[in-house]
């Protein structure tokens, strides 16, 4: 005797609200997602263990410095005699300003010393030094 | 005559692929994402001008040199030292001052390391010194 198969009825997940699923995470990383500012110099950051995030991406001004003495702020070269001037502009525009400084670690303390000195002239006291987070623990 | 009404056939923008492009831009969006890495340690500078005298009892001197050797209170401390020293001199005297005095030819890496073990002894009163030109 042949027994009649059962009409099996198709279980499936709906796909129909993928689209809505696929859009809201679409939105959320369109939303949180920052197209990076500037190019930067070439550079390898020190390494630290007690790090702190800065404050706020919008009052800060990003400042490389590469071993050999390049100083670029925003993306501009920077002669280390006109850093005070330029520095002082910032100030002036945005008095809450924080420099990111990204120095190379193979930079020497002469340069970076002068980078404080002028920092002091412009007013720009608000400091941190850029480093990656410490691995090997 | 009256003409038949038409049926209306309903225009419809085919959305089958709808998902496809967004998909397509989520993808985009997920590699382009970097989530930003500015973090470091965080120093506030003297104003110009601001410089104070200071007992002597109260600042603790930490130098280093251009080979990454650091003299800490007149005795020589390894790097990793530091952090337990700092800590103990802050516990004894909570007013404590460290000044790190570099040498001009000192790498930024160590002097970055000796400010991440006062920063993890909790020091909050760090004073960056001149180097003296020799």
């Amino acid at each position: 005797m042949k027994l009649t198969r059962k009409n099996k009825q198709k279980s499936e997940i709906s796909t129909s609200s993928l689209p809505d699923i696929i859009f809201m995470l679409l939105i959320f990383f369109m939303v949180t997602t920052v197209m990076r500012e500037f190019e930067g110099l070439d550079i390898v950051l020190p390494r630290a263990e007690k790090i702190e995030k800065l404050e706020s991406k919008r009052h800060t001004v990003h400042m490389w410095i590469t071993k050999d003495g390049l100083i670029s702020v925003n993306d501009r070269i920077v002669d280390i005699k006109n850093l005070g001037n330029v520095m002082a502009n910032k100030i002036v525009q945005d008095p809450k300003i924080t420099v990111s400084l990204k120095s190379d670690n193979k930079s020497r303390m002469q340069l970076i010393t002068e980078v404080h000195t002028q920092l002091r002239n412009a007013q720009a006291l608000k400091l941190n030094y850029s480093t990656l987070t410490k691995t090997n623990n | 005559m009256l003409k038949k009404p038409r049926r209306q056939e309903i225009q419809e923008i085919n959305s089958s692929s709808m998902s496809d492009i967004a998909f397509l831009l989520l993808v985009f969006f997920l590699v382009t994402t970097t989530i930003s890495m500015d973090k470091g340690i965080s120093l506030i500078l003297p104003s110009e001008g601001n410089e104070l005298e200071v007992n002597r009892k109260n600042i603790s001197s930490i130098l280093v040199n251009d080979k990454g050797k650091v003299l800490m209170d007149d005795s020589p401390t390894k790097i990793s030292q530091i952090k337990t020293k700092a800590s103990k001199r802050i516990s004894s005297n909570p007013n404590i001052i460290f000044s790190i005095t570099t040498h001009k030819n000192t790498n930024y890496d160590d002097y970055i390391l000796v400010l991440d073990q006062l920063k993890q002894a909790n020091a909050s009163k760090i004073s960056i010194a001149n180097p003296p030109s020799f």
